[in-house]
């Protein structure tokens, strides 16, 4: 099997997240939001399986408080 | 100073509460975001509508430069300022109405109750109430939209959360249109109504102090401030103040556009009965395109931006509609996209006053349109003409005749 060149990460900037949780609505497999609505990471490490990066990037394009960084490690 | 005449330059003398600029404000925002993005009046008080999103996002961050204490687009009237009780609470909704720490712990005693899975459980409640509702007019082949739908709901979801009755919705509905939408402009009715919605909850609040339940208002009275002691009578009422006031005609507002919309504009309306895969980035859309709220700051230093210089006591126009049409930050913006799939916009504000209850406004508008849909999917607004608009502080039809 072929291993992929860059795997996509997903992180949450906690700082600026006011609790909007477009993220959530958009993609719940890879963000959960708190008791006070602020978002963070399903995979502690962030990473993104191939298969849900779409969903990453539609999460952080509908952001109001430009809160997620996605990145290629 | 005539607060009420023509206006001869939106630049230099805006007039948010002018009739023209409610029924149409977007072609005065184009205009202005060419010329002039952050427009100034002196009319009723000094105030500037900024009409760019990165305008808008940068005074949402500004705090402590810009205060919440007096929120609403037009100021509260001298009579209101001069009370010692305004000078202690301000306007006294937590935590709209508060700057920081205060609106930090006040915050944090709504949040738990309006995260999207709080907010879930009702939704039964509010499918049964939206297929009662259209039950009371289907038969008919007409309704107003509006008026015996749309506003119809979020007083009785908001009344059930407070634990209050529901044959109170007629009067929070009135209450809340005498203080944020006739009492812009009617300063005494405005008064009149404040009090009255404080003193039904000074009532209810003592009431159920000594018969506590599971609702809001028992929560709140339940928690303690930061130092560990009960929290302030008056700030309780004020939170109470504030889900009939910001809850109530906001998503009623949101609901009804949407439902003028799909009844001016047949592809959408048979697009989205055809696929319910649409909704999400359907609901997101009516939210930027139709932002219903406008708030405000009070200005409390001297501050420079760009090339505007403002004063303590200037009111900024949290202009939210404004910023969701900008074509700096949105794609055609003045074309709806039902699918539209990048849409940062902030028909629910942004920075730390981001509406509380924006899930709850969510599930609300997710609801009353599926089910409507799914009961009457082929309608038209009947007599355009007569569809009248409420707007200023928040805007959304308030008559929508529609046939089917």
């Amino acid at each position: 099997m072929m291993e992929r060149s860059a795997a996509v990460k997903l992180r949450v900037d906690q700082e600026k997240c006011q609790g909007h949780n477009r993220c959530y609505m958009l993609a719940p497999e890879l963000i959960d939001v708190d008791d006070m609505g602020t978002a963070f990471e399903r995979n502690e490490d962030g990473s993104v399986p191939a298969e849900l990066e779409e969903k990453a990037q539609l999460a952080a394009d509908n952001c109001p408080e430009f809160a997620i960084v996605i990145s290629e490690d | 100073m005539a607060d009420t005449q023509p206006v001869n330059d939106w630049a230099t003398d805006f007039d948010i509460l002018d009739e023209g600029y409610i029924a149409d404000p977007f072609t005065v925002w184009e205009d202005l975001r060419g010329r002039c993005p952050i427009a100034h009046t002196e009319r009723r008080e000094s105030a500037f509508l900024p009409t760019k999103y990165d305008d808008v996002q940068a005074f949402s961050k500004m705090v402590p430069e810009l205060s919440s204490a007096d929120p609403l687009v037009i100021a509260a009237p001298e009579a209101i300022q001069q009370t010692e009780h305004f000078k202690k609470y301000g306007a006294n909704s937590p935590p709209i109405s508060s700057d920081p720490p205060e609106q930090v712990w006040t915050r944090r005693l709504l949040l738990p109750h309006f995260t999207p899975k709080a907010v879930e459980p009702h939704r039964q409640y509010t499918e049964e109430l939206c297929n009662e509702l259209i039950d009371g007019f289907i038969e008919t082949g007409e309704a107003d939209a509006a008026g015996q739908y749309a506003q119809q709901i979020p007083p009785r979801l908001i009344a059930k959360m407070l634990g209050v009755d529901e044959s109170m919705t007629d009067d929070f509905t009135y209450w809340v249109r005498a203080v944020l939408e006739l009492g812009l402009a009617d300063p005494e009715l405005r008064m009149k109504y404040r009090d009255v919605i404080r003193q039904f909850f000074r009532d209810t609040v003592a009431e159920r102090r000594d018969n506590p339940g599971d609702d809001l208002i028992s929560h709140f009275l339940a928690a303690t401030d930061p130092d560990g002691n009960p929290i302030d009578p008056e700030i309780v009422i004020g939170m109470c103040n504030l889900q009939l006031v910001a809850g109530i005609d906001t998503t009623w507002s949101s609901i009804g556009s949407a439902l003028w919309h799909l009844g001016s504009n047949p592809s959408d309306r048979q697009r989205l009965a055809a696929d319910e895969s649409l909704y999400p980035t359907a609901l997101e859309e009516f939210l930027r395109f139709y932002s219903p709220v406008t708030m405000a700051r009070v200005v409390t230093e001297n501050v420079d931006y760009n090339d505007v210089s403002m004063c303590p006591g200037d009111k900024v126009i949290m202009n939210f509609p404004g910023a969701n049409h900008d074509p700096d930050a949105f794609e055609n913006p003045h074309e709806f996209q039902i699918d539209r799939k990048v849409n940062r916009h902030v028909a629910f504000g942004a920075g730390i006053h981001r509406c509380a209850g924006s899930n709850l406004a969510r599930m609300e508008m997710d609801v009353a349109i599926k089910t409507w849909m799914k009961r009457i999917p082929e309608f038209e607004v009947s007599k355009p003409d007569e569809v009248t608009w409420a707007g200023g502080q928040v805007r959304g039809p308030r008559y929508l005749p529609v046939t089917f």
